[in-house]
């Protein structure tokens, strides 16, 4: 269970996140929906740790365990995955070593024994098989040369490979077309189980049709102000964030 | 009997003195004579300071303050060497070749040392190795006492051959100033890997190639520097590549106290290439520098040069690169990229590109980039899992092996990758 208390945060001395609240019991899909610049993304980077995003309060914990004091690679430990909103490009490094060494870095991190390179291959396979991503794609550089959909499904592979029980995917429906929508959109169903918890970060109503919330929230502003059900945001989709504002 | 050997370029000159009779080929005229002259430029140039273009960014005077001796001539027995990597290798101790733990049978080609074949080499040694420029030619010139002497005849293969110089620690301060010549006829074939290393001792090793490709030649040159951490590495190569010929270079320099890898290479007739591709390391108080000259003096012809530089703690980097075109050198196509990583603030790069134009059908390009490593990279790796310090050498492995992307000779790939990960290992973690 994701537990977020009275979070703030700023970027370069400016606050950006202005007090979060926000539950996401084991099970649920929760959704936050945003106009550009709200801090969206921000809060997905406090959540998995990048640098530059100083938190100035409140408390973050994933099953009770403070998810704000742990390194990057000690939250992916921990189950958390965030599906990058512009995913980066590794050259020189191929994206098979970089999936084995992901997936062996978390399975050493929860004690399982490590993968030779014929079971990694066998797994990826079979994970890649489900996204119609093709194997070629293992031999390339990380990300090199890949158009914007082969990079979000790409995420989407890796969230399918690592097992988080916290996934985090921000706008990981923008730039996809329809077809693309609803592979990513069944990859991230597949997940779904008592184990697996998601925030899906998304801009567009569309995506939510295909990845069904229980919960959605508007964050506006670094706060969130509504909450409600699936049908939030068709009512978003309907009249758009200006009539939320004025209402908040 | 302790010697104190006297430093800088009088002390050179003063062993020569005393060695001269003694250094193979004394009885030969020409060879005679092309020593008094290396002996003219050592005593009026002696080491360059900083003051040289040339060396500006390197200092010398660590080298030229040293005392060094010549190494003593019983290093013999049985010798700890590295597993072979191609299955002819010539071996030489300190600069001295040693038959005894070198294989050469059965090669299509001339494979001999330079000191026991010196007949041979009269108006080959030293004709592509001009000393007016270059002061540690001159020295080597002066000083040579053996060398690999390769000589394949036109159309001949002569597949591959690992060149070990390795220098065993006498427990004092020593130098030594190999001198090789290889010559590929036309059409011929040959891949070199040319491995340097050493102990501990505080050692100069001082190479000169000179290599001459005729027509439609190929020589693949695979270099891997792993001498010892307070050695002295200046080696120089002077290539000449004629028509339709190549030579390809792929170098690690990753060892010595001090490492200076410089290539002078003229393209000669039409169609002729050169690659030349270094990674070089450093770290502690270590310099590396890659020198560069590449002379375009025929139409039509092609170089590529990638120089990739990781420097961590106080480490400094140098990177200097000539490409001159001739007038004579219509559709030249040259091309070099010289790239930076500092693992640390401390670290230190300079580098001059150096382009020189009198052509004016030509396609020549150049790029630089220096910096650290990529923040978002690092942070994407770790949010995978990925522990930092596995994330930092993944990425700076990714970033030195793009340098050898291209190469397709596994035995060069394999020894050359080897030294990059034995460095890491050494320096990595703790930048
Ligand atoms: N690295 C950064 N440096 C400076 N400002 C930033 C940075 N990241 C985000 N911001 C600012 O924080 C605010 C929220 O941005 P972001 O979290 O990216 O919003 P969203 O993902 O909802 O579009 C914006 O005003 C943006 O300009
Ligand atoms: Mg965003």
């Amino acid at each position: 269970m994701l537990e977020i208390k009275g979070l703030t945060a700023e970027v370069d001395g400016k606050p950006i996140l202005k007090g979060i609240d926000l539950v996401v019991p084991p099970g649920e899909v929760h959704a936050i929906m945003g106009p550009n610049g709200s801090g969206k993304s921000t809060l997905s980077y406090v959540l998995s740790g990048r640098d530059g995003y100083e938190v100035t309060g409140g408390t973050a914990t994933l099953n009770g365990k403070d998810l704000l004091a742990m390194e990057p690679e000690e939250r992916a430990a921990a189950g958390v995955f965030l599906a990058f909103q512009y995913p980066v490009e590794l050259p020189g490094v191929g994206n098979a070593t970089f999936l084995r060494t992901a997936l062996n870095a978390i399975r050493r991190a929860k004690g399982e024994a490590e993968l030779d390179a014929m079971q990694f291959l066998k797994l990826a396979r079979e994970r890649m098989k489900a996204l119609s991503m093709n194997d070629e794609m293992l031999k390339r550089g990380v990300n090199v040369g890949f158009s914007g959909g082969e990079k979000k499904r790409n995420e989407i592979l890796q969230m399918a490979l690592l097992q988080p029980q916290l996934a985090i995917l921000d706008e990981t429906d923008s730039g996809l077309d329809i077809d693309a929508l609803k592979i990513v959109s069944e990859g991230v169903n597949a997940m779904r189980g008592p184990n697996f918890s998601a925030l899906v970060i998304t801009h567009y109503q569309r995506l939510l049709d295909y990845i069904v919330p229980d919960r959605v929230h508007v964050l506006m502003g670094g706060r969130i102000v509504r909450s409600g059900g699936p049908e939030l945001a068709k009512e978003l989709e309907a009249q758009g964030y200006g009539a939320i504002q004025a209402a908040a | 009997m302790t010697v104190v050997a006297q430093p800088g370029a009088a002390g050179f000159l003063a062993r020569y003195q005393g060695l001269k009779d003694h250094l193979p080929g004394a009885r030969l005229p020409w060879l005679t004579a092309l020593r008094g002259d290396a002996a003219a430029h050592v005593a009026a140039r002696g080491f360059p300071t900083r003051r040289v273009e040339a060396w500006k960014y390197t200092d010398l005077s660590p080298v030229a303050q040293a005392g060094f001796a010549e190494p003593l001539t019983a290093v013999e027995g049985a010798l700890a060497l590295p597993k072979p990597r191609c299955a002819a290798r010539a071996v030489f101790v300190d600069g001295r070749f040693r038959a005894d733990l070198s294989s050469l049978v059965g090669l299509t080609f001339r494979a001999v040392s330079v000191a026991q074949h010196l007949d041979a080499l009269e108006g080959l040694l030293g004709a592509l190795a001009p000393m007016a420029d270059h002061p540690l030619t001159a020295l080597n010139t002066l000083m040579f006492e053996d060398g690999l002497f390769l000589d394949v005849p036109a159309g001949v293969d002569g597949g591959h051959l690992e060149l070990l110089s390795i220098a065993v620690d006498p427990g004092r301060p020593f130098a030594f100033h190999p001198r090789h010549v290889i010559r590929l006829g036309a059409g011929a074939k040959l891949t070199l890997l040319e491995t340097a290393m050493g102990g501990g001792a505080q050692y100069l090793h001082n190479p000169v190639f000179e290599i001459d490709l005729a027509e439609g030649a190929v020589l693949t040159h695979g270099r891997a520097q792993g001498e010892g951490d307070a050695a002295f590495h200046l080696s120089m190569i002077h290539a000449r590549i004629a028509a339709e010929a190549r030579y390809d270079t792929m170098a690690v320099s990753a060892g010595a106290r001090l490492a200076r890898m410089e290539i002078h290479a003229a393209l000669t007739g039409p169609k002729a290439s050169c690659h030349m591709n270094t990674a070089q390391l450093a770290a502690g108080r270590a310099l590396v520098d890659t020198t560069t000259g590449l002379d375009h003096a025929a139409p039509d012809c092609a170089s590529r040069q990638t120089c990739k530089t990781v420097l961590a703690g106080q480490s400094r980097g140098v990177f200097q690169g000539k490409i001159l075109v001739r007038r004579e050198a219509q559709k030249t196509d040259g091309y070099q990229m010289n790239q930076a990583l500092l693992l640390s603030e401390d670290a230190e790069m300079d580098s001059k590109p150096q382009l020189e134009i009198y052509a004016d059908d030509v396609k020549c390009s150049h790029g630089a980039t220096i910096g650290a490593l990529d923040a978002d990279s690092l942070f994407y790796l770790r949010s995978r899992g990925v522990p930092a310090d596995q994330a930092r050498s993944m990425l700076v492995q990714a970033f030195l092996h793009e340098a050898f992307e291209a190469l397709e000779d596994d035995t060069l790939r394999e020894a050359l990758t080897a030294v990059v990960d034995g460095w890491w290992a050494r320096h990595g973690a703790a930048s």
